[in-house]
């Protein structure tokens, strides 16, 4: 009797070892894992919190017709076509009119961003009583100009703003003529050419009709395929075959779907390029597979207790289906499609196939409109040469996170909404 | 010498250990008789089985059984594990028909209908013979729907009052309502084991069945709430006829009016109840229910 005691305390104490080690093991992986996310976290939002904000310096405008071109400002056409950029370079001359040397004029012009004349030209057409008065106004300037003032006092060397310029600058700044304000362009406008002037939104809408047409097909087809896989198909080698191959289609590199949207979707349907339509319906054959295989696992967890119950009372298998497994599985199959839609939300290699790499200005309104995706617009950012879009990309990166967690946290409390005891 | 002696101690108040312990040797010994022994029909049937034989894939599970079931009858079926009674219960209803391998031959009555006519809607049949199993099963729903089930997908009630009406009759019949009323809008699995066990009693019975079947009712529950769904399936006999599977004795005796013996597949003895447990006519049936295995 005592020695088998001693053996189990023995071995007892090995165990605790173990356990020991396990736990230390466990802790670290986990311990890894945050730390890693952490450094990603505060590179991101260390690099791209300054997209957020934009510079703008402080001129005053002469709403001069002569330089405008323009003799009526109630005449749409001409407050069209005027030239409001004459106004902002004849405002920075006024401003520094020690600048002579035609070079460093052009410089001294690229001090406001090349697409702030359209916010003059908003102005007029609202008060047309503008013309003819001086104004002071807040003009956007220039991301050379915004690097330089964002930068700290040691960086500003390194920064691209010409020497000439900086002087410039460094006034304005002196005379508090420098500001940082909200940058609402960045969620409100498409892609440019100019990084001061570039907006993800018009990504944001992309992606989110994307995701519309990725949803709406993928979980019902999904689900479907499922419910009918596990429930009324036969258990024979066809369906065994059919089980394989869903399977392998998870494992299927995302291009190879692209390829196939291009051949299939665009090539012999004749569908348009680079459209959201054509997105969703790439990236729901990508996410179907995921889809069903979690819809699948969700069936097969309902208890067969529940099934035998409804059977036992006349329902139908359609009733049983529909009226028990379905909204029990329900919180599983929807946690499937999370997992589906976040990795669809991501992908880029089959969109890039299909033309959804396109630079797009204009908001799209519909998923027939060319539109791009939120990671394709950060993968076109990090490829610009111009070193504010490295800012740029990081604050994508964010709108993409921000786009996913919402999208998460709907899906998890529709899931909790749904959640049953038993 | 010693162990062996304690081991068949053991196994005369363990009737399990003795099974473990000669297990074939009781079958070889005594011989299935030729023909079921006892009175398996009777004049006016409810349900009348003729020469069932059931096999899953290549093995036979029941073979060649003939049984009736008279009206508002309680017919207890008793045996060792294994024997077959869960399969031939299950065939009763059809329920075997989800079990892809299930394969069911011979005649099965329900008054005048086959059960397995292929015209006949398994709906239909389910909603006149309905079924209670071993393990409590109510819906991850509320107590009304639990109930309410039924009658709603057979198109019973038309109206609210009407579904409330069947609601709380089937639950007064199964004894739950008093202790339920007030609180028919939580989840049913919230109920305690037998509570649960009465309230798939009352959802089986809110479509007024003509047949019950029970397969251990009792198994997963304490003696206080056996004893409640004892006196429940007395009070139901009046009204129904129920067939129950049972491995206690006791149950089988207090319960039922007749009670029929399988063993491996086969049906043994059927009697009065009485009869069966006081004056067994076959071998194997005595040694069953004299506890000689379990
Ligand atoms: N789904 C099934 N597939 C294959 N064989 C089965 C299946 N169900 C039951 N069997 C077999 O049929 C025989 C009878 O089983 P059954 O469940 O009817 O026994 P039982 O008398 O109800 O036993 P218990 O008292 O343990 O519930 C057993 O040999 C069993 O292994
Ligand atoms: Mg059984």
């Amino acid at each position: 009797m005592s020695n088998t005691t001693e053996q189990v305390r023995k071995s007892l104490k090995a165990r605790y070892r173990s356990e020991k080690r396990f736990r230390a093991f466990g802790i670290s992986a986990v311990a890894f894992g945050l730390l890693a996310v952490v450094v990603l976290f505060t590179d991101i939002i260390s690099k791209g919190t300054s997209a957020f904000v934009e510079t703008y310096i402080q001129l005053d405008i002469h709403w001069d017709p002569a330089e405008l071109g323009i003799d009526d400002p109630t005449d749409p056409e001409q407050v069209n076509y005027a030239d409001y950029d004459a106004l902002i370079k004849a405002a920075l001359r006024e401003r520094f009119p020690d600048v002579e040397d035609r070079l460093e004029r052009r410089a001294l012009y690229q001090l406001a961003s090349s697409g702030a004349g359209f916010r003059l030209r908003d102005q007029l057409q609202e008060n047309p009583d503008l013309l003819g008065t001086i104004q002071t106004r807040w003009i956007l300037a220039d991301d050379d100009v915004d690097m330089f003032i964002k930068a700290d006092a040691e960086d500003r060397q390194n920064t691209r703003l010409p020497e000439v310029a900086r002087p410039w600058v460094e006034a304005l700044e002196r005379d508090g003529h420098t500001d940082i304000q909200w940058n609402a362009s960045f969620f409100s406008k498409g892609d440019s050419r100019e990084p001061e002037q570039a907006g993800v939104w018009a990504a944001v809408t992309g992606s989110f009709f994307t995701m519309l047409v990725t949803l709406a097909l993928a979980f019902p087809i999904g689900v479907a395929a499922a419910v009918y896989l596990e429930e009324f198909a036969p258990k024979n080698r066809y369906t065994d075959f059919i089980e394989v191959n869903i399977n392998n289609l998870a494992a299927v590199p995302s291009i190879i779907f692209g390829l196939l949207g291009l051949a299939i979707f665009i090539n012999l349907f004749g569908l348009p390029r680079s459209v959201p339509l054509v997105g969703g319906l790439v990236l729901t054959l990508m996410t179907l597979p995921t889809i069903i295989i979690s819809a699948r696992a969700a069936i097969k967890s309902v208890p067969p207790s529940i099934r035998e119950a409804a059977l036992g009372m006349g329902a139908s298998r359609m009733q049983m289906v529909m009226h028990h497994v379905l909204p029990l599985a329900m919180p599983g199959m929807l946690t499937g499609a999370i997992i589906g839609m976040a990795q669809a939300l991501g992908e880029t290699a089959p969109l890039l196939m299909i033309g959804m790499v396109a630079f797009i200005v204009d908001i799209p309104g519909g998923p027939l409109d060319a539109s791009t995706v939120l990671p394709v617009q950060i993968y076109l950012w990090a490829d610009s040469p111009e070193a504010s879009f490295v800012a740029l990309t990081s604050a994508a990166i964010m709108v993409l996170l921000a786009f996913l967690i919402s999208m998460n946290t709907l899906a998890v409390l529709l899931r909790k909404r749904l959640e049953r005891r038993w | 010498m010693e162990t062996a002696q304690n081991l068949t101690d053991t196994a005369r108040t363990i009737p399990a250990a003795r099974m473990a312990q000669e297990p074939e040797a009781m079958n070889q010994k005594i011989p299935y008789p030729e023909q079921t022994i006892g009175k398996p029909l009777c004049d006016d049937p409810k349900m009348s089985m003729r020469n069932v034989n059931v096999f899953y894939g290549d093995s036979q599970a029941i073979y060649d059984v003939s049984l009736d079931i008279g009206k508002n009858q309680v017919i207890a079926l008793i045996g060792p594990s294994g024997c077959g009674k869960s399969t031939f219960l299950r065939c009763m209803n059809r329920m075997n028909d989800t079990i892809d391998i299930c394969k069911v031959k011979g005649s099965f009555m329900l008054e005048q209908d086959n059960i397995y006519d292929p015209k006949l809607d398994v709906v239909e049949l389910r909603a006149r013979v309905g079924m209670v199993f071993q393990k409590p099963n109510p819906f991850p729903k509320s107590i009304y729907e639990n109930v309410a089930y039924g009658p709603r997908l057979h198109g019973l009630a038309n109206k609210k009052f009407e579904l409330d009406e069947i609601v709380e009759n089937s639950l007064r019949k199964a004894g739950l309502w008093d202790e339920v009323k007030d609180r028919l809008d939580q989840p049913g699995t919230g109920l305690s084991g037998g509570q649960q066990q009465r309230l798939c009693i009352a959802r089986s019975i809110a479509v007024s069945p003509e047949v019950v079947l029970m397969d251990e009712p009792c198994s997963a529950l304490d003696p206080i709430a056996t004893a409640k769904i004892e006196e429940l399936i007395d009070e139901l006999s009046s009204q129904y006829t129920i067939a129950i599977v049972t491995h206690s004795m006791q149950q089988a005796a207090r319960v039922s009016h007749r009670t029929a013996y399988f063993h491996l597949g086969r049906l043994i003895e059927v009697n009065d109840t009485n009869t069966v447990f006081t004056a067994p006519e076959h071998a194997l049936t005595e040694a069953y229910i004299t506890g000689r295995f379990g």
